[in-house]
């Protein structure tokens, strides 16, 4: 998989026909989907109850329809312009922001009741120019500091990433712990190289009492990850379900005494005779 | 979309600007209305975080008087309505917002304010 951070900055990678290009994917929308979802369980809010969300890397706003959707009110940041057009365009309902999260946030202290971004701290890893403050490290440490203090006590931020190697998990959570965070890293099916997602899981406050989640593991569900191969067939397999049309055996009954006839017609011996059984399923003894 | 609940919570976060960087003025807006669901639990729960004073000066200079100088003690529906409306359903548009301490100005088009920072800004 080519890595899109690699190539050029966000807010230019993410020009006009990549942001609708990005946003029109229906591949993306569903694992953008399926990891806000994801996010949310791991962000633990307490239920039935309307919160207030940082979405870091808002992009279109798909992770924000998910926010909406479960009664949120959300505010979101991102650093690509045309990805924000898009997101006014689809008429999302929170407040959208234009900033690098690099340089910091400047949110008052306990402002949010919690925080997720879905495929966005990779980005803070590359440096685009020799300034210091355009060291990942800086830009890390910025970031996450008053990512810190714009949370309340206790809340947590559940940050999804894409990393590239351990030393980049190494760095980005021991600048998480050095800004006050607890909390770790959670790996969903470590074993599936698909469906395997990482999961910056950050803690404020509450002096131990929560523990970091176990990540998702064994047997990989059907859909997730992996829905790039089998799109087309599923969707089929789908449409002729809802149809409720049973698919007939390619070789049924008729067909069976058709060849049989066409045997006999030729003189081949010892074609079997017809009988009650043929053509039926022979099942198991007991 | 800048709305009163996010301008509530914004400060300035340029470099050294620490004190006095609360809350951010706003300049030349345009204003839109947006109803939005009524929502008064979250309303209720918002209510401790909010600096009441910015919020209602602020509301003023947008033209809306409906909230009273102090917050009251007693929270009934009238009230959260009128919260409801200055907080989730006033959008600024279009306009600025500066900073009183270090005149740092944010300039917000099409709903969406503009928070990068210089180089030399960067904290």
């Amino acid at each position: 998989m080519s890595r899109p951070e690699l190539i050029a900055p966000p807010e230019i990678y993410y020009g006009d026909t990549e942001a609708q290009k990005y946003t029109a994917n229906s591949r993306i929308q569903q694992i953008q989907a399926d990891m806000t979802y994801r996010a949310l369980e791991l962000l633990n809010l307490p239920p039935d109850e309307p919160s207030f969300i940082l979405d870091i890397g808002c992009g279109s706003g798909l992770s924000g329809e998910i926010l909406d959707e479960q009664g949120h009110i959300w505010v979101g940041v991102d650093i690509a312009p045309s990805m924000l057009e898009v997101a006014l365009e689809r008429e999302v309902e929170g407040d959208l922001f234009l900033q690098d999260i690099g340089q910091g946030f400047g949110f008052r202290p306990g402002s949010f009741d919690g925080a997720i971004s879905i495929s966005v701290i990779q980005w803070l890893l590359n440096a685009e120019t020799s300034h210091p403050t355009s060291s990942p490290p800086h830009r890390l440490t910025r970031f996450f500091t008053t990512l810190h203090s714009a949370l309340k006590n206790p809340s947590r931020a559940v940050l999804q990433f894409y990393p590239s190697s351990d030393d980049q998990i190494q760095l980005i959570t021991s600048i998480a712990q050095k800004a006050g965070f607890g909390g770790g890293i959670v790996v969903d099916y470590p074993n599936s190289k698909k469906a395997k997602k990482v999961f910056l899981c950050l803690f404020v406050g509450s002096g131990g009492a929560q523990h970091v989640p176990q990540g998702l593991d064994g047997e990989v569900p059907e859909g997730a990850g992996d829905s790039v191969k089998f799109e087309k067939r599923r969707e089929r397999e789908k449409r002729r379900k809802e149809n409720g049309a049973k698919r007939k055996g390619v070789k049924d009954k008729d067909w069976i005494l058709k060849k049989k006839e066409l045997y006999r017609r030729r003189g081949k011996e010892h074609v079997p005779n017809d009988s009650l059984y043929t053509g039926r399923k022979r099942r198991p003894a007991f | 979309m800048v709305r009163l609940i996010t301008h509530n919570l914004l400060a300035c976060h340029v470099k050294g600007c620490t004190r006095n960087n609360f809350p951010l003025l706003f300049e030349n807006v345009q204003i839109e209305i947006q109803e939005s669901d009524f929502n008064p639990d979250f309303l209720r729960n918002f209510m401790p975080k909010l600096e009441w004073k910015a919020l209602v000066d602020a509301a003023r200079q947008l033209g809306d008087t409906s909230l009273p100088l102090e917050q009251p003690e007693m929270v009934d529906e009238e009230f959260l309505k009128a919260l409801h409306h200055v907080l989730l359903e006033i959008h600024v548009m279009e306009g600025a917002m500066v900073c009183q301490n270090c005149k740092h100005v944010y300039p917000i088009s099409n709903g969406i304010p503009n928070m990068l920072l210089a180089e030399h800004e960067i904290g």
